[in-house]
C-alpha cells in the first residue's frame, strides 16, 4: 500500500515544489511555459489511450477539452458571481475560490466523460478513417455551438436575476469566455499532470492496458481470447475524455488564456494528435516528451511562427514514412534497449 | 455418453452460397477430433461459427449443456472454448509474455479503480496471472524468449505461442486451425506430442483442422470430412480413410484419374 502510494506522493511534492519556488526563480513567462507543458502532458497522455491503447484513431480530443474548459469555467464565473458577487480571484490554497475552482474542473471532467462516452459509441460499428470523421465533426459541431453562445455576463445584479439556463449559454459566442479568474497554477497543474500519469502507467502495466493493447494488436484475435473490445473501446473514450476535460478546466483557468471556440478547435486537435504520434503510439514518456517538446519548439521559434503549421504536417509525413510507431513506439523511455543492456534484468514493474 | 460440444445442424449462406451446410459434430470430453477436407471446403467456417464470429442462420451449439448461438466471440472465450487462427493472428508488438497474459484476463475480475489504486486483491492477481503465464510458456519451451516481441518468434514459435495463448483462456474446448501449416515433419512430430498433452495433463478438448493427413490420422479419436459445406464422411480413421466419397473429393473421379 505505502509502494502503491509513493510515485502519487513524489509527483505531489514536485508539484508543491514548483509552486513554491519556480516563480521566484525562472519567472513569470517559465512558470506560464510550464503549466502549458503540464497541461499539454495530460492531453498527449490521455488521447494516448485511445489512439495509441486501443488503436483507435481520435481527432477530436480538442472537443473534450472545450467542453470541460467552459463548463469548469461557467462554474466558477458564475458562481463567484453569486457566491462572492465578482469573479476575481480568491487567493489561499484552500480558500473558497480554490475549491470552487477544483471542484469546477472535476464537474468539468465528468461532463467531458459523458460527451466521451457518446462519442465512443459509434466506435463500435466505425474503424479507422469513418471513426476519426465523427469525433471531428464532435469538436466542429462543438464549436459552432460555443459560438452561437450569448455575451458573459459582467453585472452581479443580472447574474443574481438570471436563470441557469441563461448563465449556461452565455459563454461569450466566438469572442470568448472572457473575465475567468485565473486559478490555475503550477500546483494543481502537476497535482493533475501526476493523476494523469499514475493512472495511464498503472493501466498500461496491468491486464486492464494490456486488453486495450490487444485491441490495437489485433481485435479479432482479442475478442477470441475474451477481451469485451466493445465495452473497453468505450471506456477509453470515456477515460481520455475526462482527463481532457480536466486539462480543459486548468487550460480555462490559466493566466493569458482567452478561452473561445478557435482556440479548441481542429488545429487543437491536431497538435495533440502529433504529439502522440510524434511520441509514440502507447508509450506513455514517449508522449510526455513530444508534449514537453512540442510545447517549447514553437516559443523557440516564434519568428517562424507561419511555417508552423507546414513543418508539423512535414515531420508528421516524414513520421509515417520512417517510424510510423512514433519515437518510442510502444515502449516506455526506460525499456529502451541501451539502457537496459545498462541496468541488467530491469523488470516491467514500474510506477 | 453425452458430448461436451455437441453441435447439430448447423448451417450457413453468404449470399447464395451455402458455404456450411447442416453441419454436425458431437465431441465427448477429452476427445480428439479431426476436422479435414479439401480447400475452400468451409472448415475454417465452422471454426467461425462455433466461436460466435458468424451467427449460425440455423442449428444449435452447446458446449457442457450451454447453448451458445448469439453469443460473442468474447462470450463463448469465457464460456469455455478458445481457438487459434490459420493465419497465425499474435499481438505482435506485444511481448511473449503479454500475449499469454492478456488471455488470462477472461479470467479474472478488473477494474480501472482497483488497477488504478493497486488493490491487493489486484496486486495478487496480477501476480497469478503471471505465475500462470510463465508456467505455460515453459510448457512450450518459450519462457526464455518471453521479454522478445511477439512478431520476432519464428514461425514454428508463434504458433506454438498462438496454442499456449489460446490454452490461457482455461478452456473445456480448444480449436486449432491448421498448427502444422508450415512446419517441417520433425516440427509436425513435437507438435503431434504436444497436443496429446493438451489432453492428457490439461484435460482440454480438442477439434483439430489439418491438411497434414499423417499428424490428422497419427492423432486424431475421429475424423470428419468436409467438401463444399457438406459432411462427406465422418467416423473412425480407418473408415474415413477408406470411404469412397472421401477418396473422391481428395483425388477426383476415378475416370478422371485413369486418363
Amino acid at each position: 500500500m505505502i509502494r502503491s502510494a509513493a510515485p502519487v506522493a513524489a509527483g505531489f511534492a514536485i508539484a508543491v515544489l514548483l509552486q513554491l519556488a519556480a516563480g521566484s526563480v525562472v519567472g513569470p513567462f517559465a512558470v506560464k511555459l510550464l503549466m502549458d507543458i503540464g497541461i499539454n502532458v495530460v492531453l498527449a497522455v490521455s488521447l494516448n489511450l485511445v489512439n495509441g491503447f486501443t488503436g483507435q484513431f481520435s481527432i477530436g480530443h480538442a472537443g473534450f477539452m472545450a467542453v470541460g474548459g467552459y463548463v469548469a469555467g461557467c462554474i466558477t464565473y458564475y458562481g463567484s458571481f453569486l457566491l462572492w458577487g465578482g469573479a476575481s480571484v480568491r487567493p489561499g490554497l484552500l480558500s473558497g475560490g480554490t475549491l470552487l475552482f477544483l471542484g469546477a474542473c472535476l464537474v468539468g471532467s465528468l461532463v467531458a466523460s459523458g460527451a466521451g462516452f457518446l462519442v465512443g459509441l459509434p466506435s463500435l460499428r466505425l474503424r479507422g478513417d469513418y471513426l476519426a470523421i465523427v469525433t471531428l465533426g464532435f469538436g466542429e459541431i462543438l464549436r459552432v455551438m460555443l459560438q452561437r453562445t450569448g455575451d458573459v455576463l459582467t453585472d452581479p445584479a443580472s447574474v443574481k436575476g438570471a436563470a441557469a439556463t441563461t448563465l449556461a449559454t452565455s459563454l461569450g459566442g466566438s469572442l470568448g469566455f472572457s473575465g475567468l479568474p485565473y486559478y490555475t497554477n503550477l500546483l494543481w497543474v502537476y497535482v493533475f499532470v501526476t493523476v494523469t500519469l499514475v493512472v495511464a502507467l498503472r493501466l498500461k502495466f496491468s491486464s486492464y492496458g494490456r486488453a486495450f493493447l490487444s485491441i490495437r494488436e489485433n481485435e479479432i484475435a482479442a475478442e477470441a481470447v475474451g477481451v469485451n473490445t466493445t465495452r473497453l473501446k468505450v471506456r477509453a473514450f470515456v477515460l481520455a475524455a475526462a482527463f481532457a476535460g480536466l486539462a480543459g478546466g486548468l487550460f480555462a483557468h490559466e493566466v493569458g488564456v482567452s478561452l473561445n471556440p478557435r482556440e479548441l478547435g481542429f488545429q487543437k486537435s491536431f497538435d495533440i494528435v502529433i504529439m502522440v504520434v510524434l511520441g509514440g503510439m502507447g508509450s506513455v514518456s514517449g508522449a510526455v516528451l513530444a508534449a514537453i517538446v512540442l510545447t517549447l519548439l514553437p516559443e523557440a521559434l516564434r519568428s517562424f511562427s507561419e511555417f508552423r503549421m507546414p513543418i508539423y504536417a512535414l515531420a508528421l509525413i516524414l513520421m509515417m514514412i520512417l517510424r510510423p510507431q512514433g519515437l518510442l513506439g510502444l515502449r516506455e523511455v526506460w525499456e529502451l534497449p541501451w539502457l537496459r543492456r545498462r541496468s541488467a534484468g530491469g523488470g516491467t514493474e514500474t510506477a | 455418453m453425452s458430448a461436451l460440444l455437441d453441435v447439430s445442424g448447423i448451417s450457413i449462406s453468404f449470399g447464395g452460397l451455402k458455404a456450411v451446410s447442416e453441419f454436425s459434430l458431437a465431441i465427448p470430453e477429452r476427445g480428439l477430433f479431426g476436422l479435414i477436407g479439401p480447400n475452400g471446403a468451409g472448415k475454417t467456417t465452422v471454426f467461425n461459427l462455433l466461436t460466435g464470429v458468424y451467427r449460425p442462420d440455423e442449428g444449435t451449439i452447446r458446449l457442457a449443456g450451454r447453448d451458445l448461438v448469439g453469443l460473442k466471440p468474447h462470450q463463448i472465450a469465457a464460456a469455455g472454448m478458445s481457438r487459434t487462427f490459420q493465419n497465425i493472428r499474435l499481438f505482435p508488438d506485444l511481448s511473449v509474455l503479454d500475449n499469454v497474459r492478456v488471455a488470462c484476463h477472461v479470467r479474472g475480475r478488473h477494474g480501472i479503480a482497483s488497477t488504478v489504486l493497486r488493490f491487493p486483491a489486484h496486486v495478487a492477481q496480477e501476480r497469478g496471472i503471471e505465475e500462470r503465464s510463465r508456467r505455460l510458456l515453459a510448457l512450450f519451451d518459450l519462457d526464455a524468449r518471453r521479454h522478445e516481441a511477439a512478431r520476432s518468434l519464428p514461425y514454428g514459435d508463434q504458433r506454438r505461442l498462438e496454442i499456449a495463448r489460446a490454452l490461457a483462456t482455461e478452456p473445456k474446448v480448444i480449436l486449432l486451425d491448421e498448427p502444422a501449416a508450415g512446419m517441417n515433419p520433425r516440427e509436425t512430430h513435437a507438435l503431434a506430442g504436444l497436443i496429446r498433452r493438451l489432453r492428457e495433463e490439461f484435460g482440454v478438448t480438442v477439434l483439430l483442422i489439418e491438411h497434414d493427413m499423417g499428424l490428422v490420422m497419427e492423432i486424431c479419436d475421429r475424423i470428419t470430412v468436409l467438401d463444399y459445406g457438406v459432411t462427406i464422411a465422418a467416423g473412425a480413421r480407418d473408415e474415413v480413410q477408406k470411404n469412397p466419397r472421401v477418396i473422391e473429393a481428395y483425388l477426383g473421379q476415378p475416370t478422371e484419374e485413369a486418363s
